[in-house]
């Protein structure tokens, strides 16, 4: 899956030398001709981001000599299947074979800065845009074969690769249409897009191209990539998050451990270079024995860590603030439920691992991170270096669902190789590297209050949200990346990156008359960036736990009670879906099935979730049985890649919710490795079920993160349904149900 | 350095390196293998799994002077002489049994071994099958359909 154009191509789109063929779309002369191949209609709506960045159709997409397309993509694989999403968008658009599309995705100087690949967002900024640069291209191909062949439009028709006329008297492909020029014109509206009627390959469960190559043990990912004299490296990381190096006594290394070629020390930055991967990592654990630090990191107790955290927050700010909630009927109930989440774990499978090489001019650099762009913003800050002079290659790592290691391990990669040029440096973290030093979700609280009219319902609703920020991402800040804080001139952040993420999903998707959401921002003692879904998860993990208290206050079923606060009929099809998938459902003593809604970021994806669970009252064992997921994302790209997503984004979830929280003690995380941080074993996996909805005609949103926040709180109200009993305190664990 | 002769994926393989070198270095550095992923260098996940005569075994924590003369198939070892796939890697490829695919090698290796003992697992044996191998990105509801499409077709 490391698939970099090979040479010819490379030299191809080298020696055409950017011709351009761009003038203005022309797009009245091609209605009747349509009809005849397959239908279009022309776009007017917003475009996406990433193409208002970079709008001409050849950043998106050139033609290859023999005539397929090599479509650029500024978003990387991360198992999510985006390149056959790319893929299966521009086939579509020009009428191609899935074969005869090649997607190149991230890579500095080649492709698109689309940012991070993240929130969710790839299919509607990246195969959004490579959709309309692919039919702006389709048009303009159409004219161009039109002179070329002088025949008219209408008289040719798209197919597999070539334009023909329609007797099949004559024929050409891209390559000869274009004849070694690329198409530089910008991708303006109106496009004339394919109406989704007609669409052979977008909405289907087409397989992914990566699997096979994986089953056989190709090389897929950044570890797997081997160059010629390669050499391995390791960083020794101080014992805690404060501690600075006093001394370290290297004298004995050499003869202890064998194949030592470097050692590299920076301030607190201690880095070892080794001819084989095992050497470096004996000398790391030699050097452990021999640093000295000064440590002054003092964490609070964790026990307590709830009332540090609202100790050390800021004075609230207002998100929304509807209606008045304060002037609500004195006579109303009112409720009130407090919840808490603990600092998560990305938990990748496989550590970073980050590759570099400096060849004296240019800092090479290879990395599984989520947005190259950026990284590179961050390493030449570091580095002191002029952004230029660095290129980056993205190359899958495992799964990391959000900002996890990769860039902190190409940062290490990065500054070897400077320190030792010529050689490509791979450094490889350790699992006890991974999971103390990853940057966590962070620990947040939810306070919640509600009203209830005389008609049970909700007539006033405030939320009330502790967090800290949920993206600390590498960019222009340097601090953003582990090492700039332990070089010899550390930085300090700049500021707390996007803080957005914490109220994401804090104001209910429900029509309240009165309606306020008040933020509390901390900068909590661990550190944190970006996972999956950021605050939804437990936003709505608080809202739809007590919205579902609040049925039973009045004494209403939780779907018919949701939807009688929702105006969003796509919502509203997600409820009545899962009640129609459940309701046969048999339950025996002490089961039950609970429901969850969101609609993500409130703009986006919709999702429903039930949980059905079985709990054992005396031990307080729960068995989490069975999850029913019913999505709408809108268009569906590939209806598999996004029942993937669903399926895995529940079960990831309801790890979190049953099992996880990132302990530590005064002074260093005590969750070394998966027996300190337990996660989903095969044994409690559940079985699921996941639903879409497709619409054609809405906007295609993505769906990575969709199902996530709609589970916890499925499975806190089912194991209500099976026993009475709440637990607001995550992860949801057998001594809280018998507490 | 003391060298070892492996049986590596039917042939015989020669390694000069330090004694204490896990097998799993052994596979990827020297032999330049990639099924064996480094996950945790603890035996905690699996996804460093081969075969050691014949069992799922992680390779990780195995020092290359135990291996002695073990046959060791690695993932890549797994097809026929003619390139044909064994079932369990078709069914993942059949049932999409991935997303990062980080885990995957593990996953395959301990389900071959799973269904050379027992070749028509329940849903719960396949589960405890799998125990050891953990998967971040949360396929196991596929995995498991895998395995049961593998022991179907073997």
């Amino acid at each position: 899956m490391i698939e970099l154009p090979n040479t010819s191509r490379r030299k191809f789109l080298r020696n055409i030398g950017y011709l351009s063929v761009g003038f203005p779309l022309i797009s009245s002369c091609f209605a009747e001709q349509e009809q005849k191949i397959a239908e279009r209609k022309n776009f007017y709506g917003d475009l996406p981001g990433s193409i208002r960045n970079a709008n001409a159709v050849n950043a998106w997409l050139q033609v290859l000599e023999d005539g397929r397309v090599l479509i650029f993509s500024g978003k990387v694989e991360l198992g999510q299947g985006i390149r056959m999403a790319i893929c299966q968008v521009a086939a579509e658009e020009l009428d191609l074979e899935l074969d005869q599309v090649e997607v190149h995705l991230a890579e500095t100087g080649v492709t698109p800065d689309e940012g991070y690949t993240a929130g969710s967002g790839s299919v509607p900024n990246s195969a959004m845009s490579v959709r309309y640069a692919a039919a702006t291209a389709r048009q303009k191909l159409l004219e161009l074969a039109s002179e070329k062949l002088n025949t008219t439009i209408e008289n040719l028709i798209f197919y597999h690769g070539t334009v023909k006329t329609k007797s099949g008297s004559q024929s050409l492909n891209f390559a000869e249409i274009l004849n070694g020029a690329q198409i530089d014109m910008e991708v303006k509206k109106p496009i004339p897009v394919k109406v989704s009627s007609d669409y052979q390959y977008v909405g289907k469960a087409i397989p992914r191209k990566d699997i096979p190559k994986m089953v056989r043990g190709e090389s897929v990912y950044i570890q797997d990539l081997r160059f010629p004299g390669m050499l391995h490296a390791r960083v020794l990381r101080p014992p805690s998050y404060q501690a600075k190096l006093i001394d370290i006594d290297f004298s004995n290394l050499g003869t202890s451990v064998a194949g030592i070629l470097k050692t590299h020390v920076n301030g607190s930055f201690v880095g070892v270079i080794a001819e084989r991967e095992y050497q470096a990592v004996k000398a790391v654990n030699f050097l452990k024995r021999v640093a000295k630090w000064e440590e002054t990191t003092a964490l609070p107790n964790e026990a307590a860590l709830f009332d540090h955290l609202k100790s050390i927050a800021e004075p609230a700010q207002t998100i929304r603030n509807e209606g008045n909630f304060s002037s609500v009927n004195p006579e109303n109930k009112t409720f009130k439920a407090s919840y808490t989440k603990p600092y998560l774990m990305h938990g990748s499978i496989g550590p970073g691992c980050g590759i570099a090489l400096f060849d004296d001019e240019i800092l090479h650099v290879w990395s599984h991170s989520q947005g190259i762009y950026p990284m590179r913003r961050a390493l030449a800050a570091m580095l002191k270096m002029d952004e230029d002079k660095i290129h980056v290659t993205s190359v899958p790592g495992a799964g990391c669902f959000g900002h996890s290691t990769a860039d902190d391990a190409a940062a290490d990669a990065a500054i070897l190789a400077l320190a030792y040029p010529g050689k490509h440096i791979r450094v490889q973290w350790s699992r006890q590297d991974e999971h103390t030093w990853e940057p966590y979700g962070t620990a947040m609280i939810m306070e919640m209050e509600a009203s209830l009219d005389e008609n049970g319902k909700i007539s006033a609703w405030k939320s009330d949200v502790w967090t800290d920020s949920h993206s600390m991402r590498p960019d222009s800040d340097p601090a953003t990346l582990i090492d700039a804080s332990y070089l010899e001139n550390p930085v300090q952040l700049r500021g707390r990156g996007y803080l957005g993420g914490g109220h994401r999903n804090a104001d209910p998707y429900y029509s309240f008359p009165n309606l306020q959401v008040n933020a509390h921002f901390f900068d909590g003692p661990l550190r944190i960036s970006s996972l999956r879904s950021l605050g939804s998860y437990a936003n709505i993990f608080a809202i739809e736990s007590f919205m579902d208290e609040l049925a039973s206050q009045a004494g209403k079923d939780p779907i018919d009670f949701r939807i009688a606060h929702l105006q969003d009929q796509r919502a509203i099809a997600t409820l009545k879906k899962i009640k129609e998938i459940t309701q046969s459902e048999p339950l025996e003593v002490n089961e039950g099935i609970g429901f969850a809604f969101s609609r993500y970021k409130n703009n986006t994806a919709y999702c429903t979730v039930a949980a059905k669970v079985n709990v054992n009252q005396k031990s307080g064992e729960i068995i989490l049985q069975k999850m029913w997921a019913v999505g709408d994302v809108g268009q569906i790209i590939n209806l598999d890649g996004i029942k993937n997503q669903f399926e895995g984004g529940v079960i990831q979830a309801a790890s979190w919710t049953l099992f996880e929280q990132v302990h530590f003690t005064k002074k260093v995380i005590r969750s070394e490795d998966w027996n300190d941080y337990p996660i989903f074993r095969f044994p409690m996996i559940p079985e699921v079920e996941v639903h879409m909805i497709d619409r054609p005609e809405e906007k295609a949103e993505g769906g990575g993160e969709v199902s996530m926040p709609p589970t916890g709180a499925a499975i806190a109200n089912a194991i209500f349904q099976a026993i009475g009993k709440r637990v607001n305190d995550l992860p949801i664990t057998a001594e809280k149900i018998v507490g | 350095m003391p060298k070892y002769n492996l049986q590596i994926n039917g042939s015989q393989k020669t390694v000069e390196t330090e004694s204490d070198t896990p097998l799993l270095y052994v596979l990827r550095d020297y032999l330049e293998l990639n099924g064996p992923k480094f996950g945790c260098g603890l035996s905690q996940c699996g996804a460093c799994m081969v075969l050691i005569d014949g069992v799922a075994e992680t390779s990780c924590s195995t020092p290359i002077a135990a291996v002695r003369d073990s046959k060791i198939t690695t993932l890549e070892g797994l097809a026929d002489q003619n390139g044909n796939l064994h079932p369990v890697q078709e069914a993942f490829i059949e049932e999409q049994a991935a997303q990062c695919g980080y885990c995957l090698n593990g996953m395959v290796m301990a389900s071959v071994s799973l269904l050379q003992e027992n070749p028509s697992p329940t849903t719960s044996e396949i589960k405890e099958g799998l125990e050891l191998n953990l998967c971040r990105c949360c396929a196991q509801t596929r995995i498991i359909k895998a395995v049961q499409r593998a022991a179907k077709n073997l």
